[in-house]
């Protein structure tokens, strides 16, 4: 159902992953997950080990956030971030790099699974991870389904279906045990459901890396499965749909279809977690353009709480062509109003795009080609929504389901009259929640 | 930092535009205007050229004098209504009947509706039929015009639909009906004469994807079904499936008029209700009705159902079963 197939650009993926080098100090935002910002439990003095808690969550969906170097807290204060909105963040000069107590650092493959479900999800909790597929949603929640609810599958998302990015694919190639022991670790946790990992037909050399590192760890039940390629194809929606042939419902959670999806890059994660006692500090990102040059091409093993700009510095600066600078994919990333905002766990990339590529046009009056509608992965008609929300008709805009966009862009892109269908869609579905959520409280 | 755009996402477009479809349909257009050309000479590439130039002149001076509003001819959709109803025209009608059809098409059909989009009733078959009801004698005129290639069978005043609405299936028989001829060698307007670069073009517009074969595959599928049923029953009155479908406006119609965006469903459910309307119109006009040829009237009246088909018809929604 729906998709559209813009450009792959995968620029980067034959640029192995680097490890980015640590600035002087660090701004470590509270808010790095869906769900609560995290509450701090340093002060301003206190000296801290790169994997120490510096704050704990603040809510059931919200997550621990530790050091990502060690050094000294010099300030816990708003600070503004990507989209220019303050949020808390905890300053920490950095001091050498000296890593807490029972971390293991070493590259060791650790296969053997632990027997104690629980145990490992604590673990999980207390590393901090998250979803690092754009979500950042608390994985422990995610893998302790409400009782009553059963996983028959655990998705392993290697699709990756955003232009540009490349991070994904060299977390794939460069540490596919990692990836399957840890999808193993959750294969177990979810009481031994079968796992696939979906890795999108554009990716072959990370479909063959993947199924050797099956094959090889002998675990039971988890395979490798080849994806259209689509986007968006790795959506959590869509995907439950290609591999399991079943659909979430209207308004419910993935676990209601029987499924669970978590993205290659938290499955590392969680093998760090469970295997290592290594909190969630690092992760992978891309920095890339089209026509910025091929020194300026970079995967980066990054800590949480780096200003963009140092990242910018150290790839070579602003490239020439860039008129904006987006964090994520070009579909759902974010534009960059502001680079001294920091890393977070899920940032996955600097993407430059040329002013002429990125650029609105001027929008035009609909010519009711209904290419938004077989865009539509979510089966909506965007050209619709988007007239009842110039109307502000609330009751027919939930009629016509706009609370179940997933806000992926394909409409907007595909509109040959450039008519900003989601922008408008976005505000009338934020709207449109709203109204659900008072109702069910008054209920 | 401080030139670099700020907007939201997605921050990637397309290459298609309006003005890009419009271009491919234009293309798509092109084998038959040149067949035409060819066939009917100078009188149909006056036709042509006087019917895009009013219809572009027109959009252009109604917005510019009367709506005040920016221009919209870039987007060539007045070039593909001018295309289309030359397309409609015999080549021997004046050079005024096609001024009037673009003052009616553009004018009335199109602008006062509020322009690209917003009209209800596909501008070129409005003008045709405004054309056929207001100018009988020239609108079936049909003398084919000396061509630029000699063409000996082209001596006939009237089309295979006309003969057939006078005489019955007797008088189409001096003109080998049943051959099943892919290639019109008798009199027709412009857009008729050709099956085989209107198809040519329909499967350019289907590769590049800017049109959807449901539509067009419903009037084709109905058409046939229902010449086929009626042919069976009584061979001696009524024409069969590959007559029906090689006469008249049926491929332009099928393939360029009925699958315009503005006037037809939305929906791959609607489109197909919508073509099996249009060809369920056709048949009874041809079989029944006082004028040989109904393909405008089909489409002109399924138009007038598109909004309530789109109310009815809707995209299958994921997780709504």
């Amino acid at each position: 159902m729906g998709g559209v197939h813009p450009d792959d650009n995968k620029i980067a993926r034959e640029c192995p992953i680097e490890v980015l080098p640590l600035p002087d100090t660090v701004y470590v935002s509270m808010a790095q997950h869906l769900g609560a910002p995290a509450k701090p439990v340093v002060a301003v003095g206190d000296s801290v080990k790169a994997g120490q808690v510096i704050a704990e969550p603040a809510g059931f969906i919200s997550a621990f956030v530790h050091s990502p170097v060690s050094g000294t807290v010099k300030s816990i204060a708003p600070r503004k971030d990507l989209a220019g909105n303050p949020q808390i963040h905890v300053e920490i000069k950095v001091e050498g790099d000296e890593w807490a107590e029972g971390i293991d650092l070493s590259k060791d493959l650790v296969t053997s699974i632990p027997d104690d479900r629980n145990a490992m999800l604590d673990r999980i909790k207390a590393c901090g991870v998250v979803g690092l597929g754009g979500a950042t949603f608390p994985t422990h929640v995610k893998l302790n389904p409400a009782p009553g609810k059963v996983a028959e599958c655990l998705i392993i998302n290697g699709a990756e279906c955003e232009p540009f990015l490349t991070s994904d694919y060299r977390v794939m190639l460069e540490r596919p045990k990692e990836i399957v022991v840890g999808a193993a670790i959750m294969q177990k946790i979810l009481g031994g459901c079968r796992c696939v990992i979906a890795i999108e037909e554009n990716k072959p050399q990370a479909v063959k890396v993947m199924s050797e590192a099956v094959s090889s760890l002998g675990y039971a039940g988890i395979k490798v499965s080849v994806l259209k390629k689509k986007y968006p194809q790795g959506g959590e929606k869509q995907l439950i749909d290609a591999v399991m042939k079943r659909q979430v419902k209207s308004g419910g959670l993935p676990i209601d279809a029987g499924a669970v999806v978590q993205n290659v890059s938290t499955a590392l994660a969680v093998y760090e977690a469970v295997q290592k006692n290594r909190p969630l500090v690092t992760n992978v990102l891309t920095v890339t353009g089209e026509n910025v040059p091929a020194n300026m091409q970079h995967n980066y093993l990054f800590r949480i709480g780096i200003p963009l700009s140092f990242i910018i510095d150290h790839a070579g600066g602003i490239p020439e062509i860039a008129g904006k600078i987006v964090s994520g994919g070009p579909m759902m990333g974010k534009a960059v109003s502001n680079i001294e905002a920091t890393t977070v766990k899920g940032s996955s990339s600097v993407l430059y795009l040329s002013e002429e590529m990125t650029r609105r046009k001027e929008a035009s009056q609909c010519i009711r080609c209904g290419r938004c509608a077989d865009a539509c992965p979510m089966g909506l008609e965007p050209f619709l929504l988007n007239r009842l929300a110039k109307a502000d008709d609330m009751a027919a805009l939930e009629e016509n389901a706009v609370q179940d966009c997933i806000e992926c862009g394909c409409c907007l892109y595909s509109c040959p009259a450039n008519i900003p269908l989601l922008d408008r869609i976005r505000i009338a579905k934020g709207q449109v929640m709203g109204i659900i959520k008072s109702r069910n409280i008054k209920k | 930092m401080d030139k670099m755009l700020v907007s939201p996402s997605p921050h990637i477009h397309t290459r298609t535009s309006t003005a890009s479809l419009m271009r491919d349909v234009i293309i798509a257009l092109m084998p038959a205007v040149i067949v035409s050309v060819v066939f009917y000479g100078w009188s149909e590439l006056l036709i042509l050229a006087v019917s895009v130039v009013s219809c572009v002149l027109l959009e252009w001076a109604i917005t510019k004098y009367l709506l005040h509003r920016p221009s919209t001819i870039s987007d060539l959709s007045a070039v593909v209504t001018g295309l289309l109803l030359a397309m409609n025209l015999p080549s021997t009608a004046p050079w005024w009947v096609a001024v009037t059809g673009a003052v009616i098409a553009i004018g009335v059909a199109k602008m006062t509706f509020g322009g690209i989009g917003q009209n209800v009733f596909n501008p070129a078959i409005t003008a045709r039929v405004f054309l056929l009801i207001s100018f009988p004698a020239i609108m079936t005129d049909w003398t084919a015009a000396p061509g630029f290639v000699d063409f000996p069978d082209a001596i006939s005043g009237s089309t295979l639909l006309g003969v057939y609405s006078e005489g019955g299936i007797d008088a189409l028989m001096p003109f080998g009906y049943g051959t099943g001829r892919l290639y019109q060698d008798i009199g027709g307007s412009a857009g008729e004469i050709s099956c085989i670069a209107l198809l040519a073009g329909f499967v350019y517009l289907l590769v590049r994807k800017v049109v959807k074969p449901w539509i067009t595959l419903s009037i084709f599928g109905t058409v046939a079904l229902i010449s086929f049923i009626f042919n069976m029953a009584d061979p001696a009155v009524y024409t069969g499936p590959v007559f029906n479908l090689l006469t008249g406006g049926m491929i332009l119609g099928a393939c360029f008029m009925a699958t315009d965006y503005v006037t037809s469903p939305m929906s791959t459910a609607g489109g197909i209700i919508y073509g099996v309307g249009i060809g369920f119109i056709v048949m009874m006009i041809r079989y029944f009705g006082a004028y040989p040829e109904g393909m405008s009237f089909a489409i002109l009246l399924m138009n007038m159902v598109v909004p309530l088909i789109n109310r009815k018809f809707h995209q299958k929604k994921y997780g709504r079963a």
